[in-house]
């Protein structure tokens, strides 16, 4: 056998970019004190041995802050990502379902949702939430269930006409055990993968809304904050402010990406036999 | 308890008309044919009959009650063209084939499905060995109609005469009544009581 | 003058994937050889799950990612690679698909058969084919899934016969079509043929393949096991076991099936795929099985009917 075969590389890649964002977070948790810690007596280096990432005009740690605040962006990632999934499974399949009026409604909220900008849509959000956590979680939540739920209603449609299932029914098996057994297995897959790739979305648009001051607040070493505060010293040539949490920031959103690619040519029944 | 079509009709949104004032009966023990130029609606027909589409107008009833009436297993199974549509993808074959209830081993004997094709996958088998599995699940106790669509239109002759043989067997011992929808005239000569044109 | 096409040893294998990463490979086809002169319908008869899809697929450099081909094909005379194919399909050779879902869902029929063309003459062109196999102008306005299946697939045959080509591959050409529209179809394929084309006629069904070819190669299990002459099988010339047990469970020909099912790719031994179910086999019928000549026909059994008795 010559080397490994294109599902053993999905699997690694993708048990790889798992186990890194894993490492991230907790790192992030675990150094979130040490993230807070002013010395004036060590401000403003450029990266070195001991700084790797070089501090800031209170002479913070970068590395800390930075890994402090892609946690919490990647925590929130999570959660806005779940929730967002989760109106999306439930908006998704009842407008399927139910089809009708509630199919046409739904379908309607959809399209407006997706019509406005995502951006101003989270800002507008997290505005009339107060801004904060909960703004932003309830900004991103509710903006990025769109095109998942989409996908969930499309796919249920599918699976309302296909003859197994309208079979299964004529079988006398109950609109329950239809669900169970035929529909969720085909739903799961595609509904993991949406999830997986709702990540990006939300830790970028978590990290844009609070750049631009409607998310987190300035106390939280947020990515966000970090690269906010970091503008005003770029011009003073401290660099390294501003480019190590971006580029930290980039690779986690393409970690996500990958991870959501791989899982997708692991499952996706089309790409099987790749 | 016969199975009656009563003054049908019915159309798609777009294409228009496809059945008008279509009337049917199939006793039990009857095999009927229904023979006709593709395009006029014997796949609607069929699930019409089989209660999956309602008409328009008129109505289906199976002895005396609408088919809309009945609950859990309905008497009334279709058994579709293309096998592979009609069987989970993400299902072994032998959870698929005891849907409605534990079949028999001597029917799945009488088909020749093997053993070893229990525990596959529907993407794993051709379309002949998927439609003996489609036709076992079908012949559930308390089915009392069977409507055949083109079933072996996609398969090559010694499958066919198999599959037919067998079918043929299990509805006369149990009475069903038989609706078969094929172009192939002599197959239908062969298997119907009486043929109707559509 | 030189065939058409020539398909000499040609075998198809697949990469699979199962239980997770294990990885197999999976012979579908094996040792096909064929021949198809201008002029000549040649039909390829064989069950469903026998691997002859596979064979359009493989002539016409479009099968799958995953697959591997071996042998030799040549197109009027030199090597057809997949490249060359790739030049000359949609042209030359042109192919009626299996499945209606060839047709782009999102185009009217119309716009589809004319390829992109506007003016007058091509619009005229399209209703005429239209026309010829049944179908009325309106049926340009139509998308594809406003056509029933037996329409749509009239459809895909114009489509290609619009394109007067030197080689049609056809598959599975008519199930779903009455006798009638079956027989009108199958000869617009003869009247292709009679103006130099080859055709390869892709079937499971027999008897319509016999109304119109010259000569039939009967595949079972990925191989060829015969290839006889149109009217060996009315006369009753057959020589391969399976080619008889083919004929004797049509319909009008007493309907008698034989026992077992055809073995899946993979799985057949060695020998000969049909020994089995084969009244007739021997120990002998483990081993190579050549190609032999009997009664003009060739074909791929020790025991062949009409040959010496076993």
């Amino acid at each position: 056998m010559k080397g490994f075969n294109r599902r053993q590389t999905a699997l690694a890649l993708l048990l790889f970019a798992l186990a890194l964002l894993c490492a991230v977070t907790v790192a992030g948790v675990a150094l979130a004190d040490q993230a807070m810690v002013t010395d004036f007596s060590r401000k403003n280096l450029a990266p070195c041995g001991q700084f790797l990432f070089g501090t800031d005009w209170m002479g913070r740690d970068m590395l800390s802050r930075t890994l402090t605040g892609l946690s919490l962006s990647i925590r929130i990632g999570l959660l806005t990502a779940a929730v967002s999934a989760a109106i999306a499974l439930l908006l998704g399949a009842g407008s399927a379902l139910l089809g009708g009026w509630a199919d046409g409604v739904i379908s309607w909220v959809i399209d407006l949702v997706m019509g406005i900008p995502h951006i101003l849509l989270v800002m507008l959000i997290s505005l009339a939430f107060g801004k904060g956590f909960t703004g932003v979680v309830a900004g991103v939540a509710l903006s990025h269930w769109t095109s998942l739920a989409r996908v969930v209603r499309g796919e249920v449609l599918q699976l309302k006409g296909a003859p197994y299932i309208l079979t299964a029914q004529k079988l006398g098996l109950s609109r329950m055990a239809v669900l169970r057994r035929h529909m969720l297995p085909h739903l799961l897959p595609q509904f993991l993968t949406g999830l997986v790739l709702l990540f990006p979305h939300a830790i970028l648009h978590e990290a844009s809304v609070t750049f631009l001051g409607f998310g987190l607040p300035p106390e939280q070493p947020a990515i966000g904050v970090i690269l906010s505060e970091s503008m005003g010293y770029l011009t003073t040539g401290k660099w390294w402010l501003a480019v190590f949490p971006g580029l930290a920031l980039v690779g986690v959103v393409l970690l996500f990406a990958l991870l959501g690619d791989q899982l997708r040519r692991l499952l996706d029944p089309a790409s099987v036999h790749e | 308890m016969s199975l009656e079509a009563k003054h049908i009709s019915f159309r798609y949104r777009k294409k228009g008309t496809v059945l008008e004032d279509i009337s049917l009966t199939v006793e039990p023990g009857e095999r009927v044919g229904l023979a006709g130029p593709s395009g006029r609606g014997k796949t609607t027909l069929c699930k019409l009959l089989a209660g999956y589409q309602r008409p328009a107008k008129g109505q289906v009833l199976l002895d005396g009650k609408p088919l809309g009436e009945y609950r859990g297993l309905c008497p009334v199974q279709m058994i579709w063209q293309h096998p592979e549509t009609a069987v989970d993808p993400l299902l072994r074959l032998k959870d698929s084939v005891h849907e409605a209830g534990p079949v028999d081993q001597s029917l799945l004997d009488a088909f020749h499905i093997q053993p070893g094709w229990l525990e596959r996958y529907p993407a794993e088998l051709s379309g002949g060995e998927l439609q003996r599995f489609c036709i076992a699940r079908a012949l559930a106790p308390g089915v009392k109609y069977l409507l055949c669509d083109e079933v072996t239109a996609m398969l090559d002759p010694i499958t066919q005469a198999q599959i037919w043989n067998v079918l043929l067997e299990a509805a006369q011992a149990r009475r069903l009544g038989l609706l078969i929808v094929s172009h192939d005239s002599a197959l239908l000569e062969r298997l119907c009581t009486r043929i109707q044109p559509l | 003058m030189e065939p058409v096409l020539e398909v000499k040893d040609l075998s198809i294998s697949f990469t699979q994937y199962q239980g997770g990463t294990r990885c197999r490979v999976l012979p579908v086809i094996r040792r096909l050889s064929l021949t198809i002169e201008a002029g000549q319908v040649v039909a390829v008869v064989g069950s469903s799950g026998s691997g002859k899809s596979l064979l359009a697929h493989g002539i016409l450099g479009i099968l799958p990612y995953n697959s591997h081909m071996e042998g030799e094909l040549r197109y009027r005379g030199e090597p057809l690679t997949p490249r060359r194919a790739e030049r000359l399909r949609g042209r030359e050779i042109v192919l009626v698909p299996q499945g209606v879902t060839y047709l782009d869902p999102l185009m009217k029929v119309g716009p589809q058969l004319r390829g992109g063309r506007r003016d007058v003459q091509a619009k005229r062109q399209s209703r005429e084919v239209l026309a010829r196999y049944g179908l009325g102008p309106e049926t340009e306005e139509r998308y594809p899934f406003e056509l029933s299946g037996g329409m749509a697939r009239r459809v895909l045959i114009a489509t290609a016969a619009a394109q007067s080509p030197r080689l049609l591959i056809a598959d599975e050409p008519t199930p779903g079509l009455d006798a009638r529209a079956a027989g009108r179809i199958l000869g617009h394929f003869q009247e292709i043929a009679q103006q130099g084309a080859g055709v390869l006629l892709i079937t499971h069904d027999l008897e319509l393949a016999l109304t119109i070819a010259q000569k039939v190669a009967v595949f079972y299990a990925g191989e060829t096991v015969e290839e006889a002459a149109a009217e060996d099988f009315a006369a009753g010339r057959l020589r391969h076991p399976y080619t008889n047990a083919l004929w004797n469970a049509l319909p009008q020909n007493g309907f008698t099936p034989i026992p077992g099912s055809q073995p899946w790719p993979g799985e057949e031994g060695s020998g000969c795929p049909f020994a089995p179910r084969c009244p007739r086999r021997s120990a002998a019928c483990a081993g190579d099985i050549p190609w032999r000549i009997v009664n003009g026909g060739q074909v791929r059994c020790l025991y062949p009917e009409g040959g010496e008795k076993p």
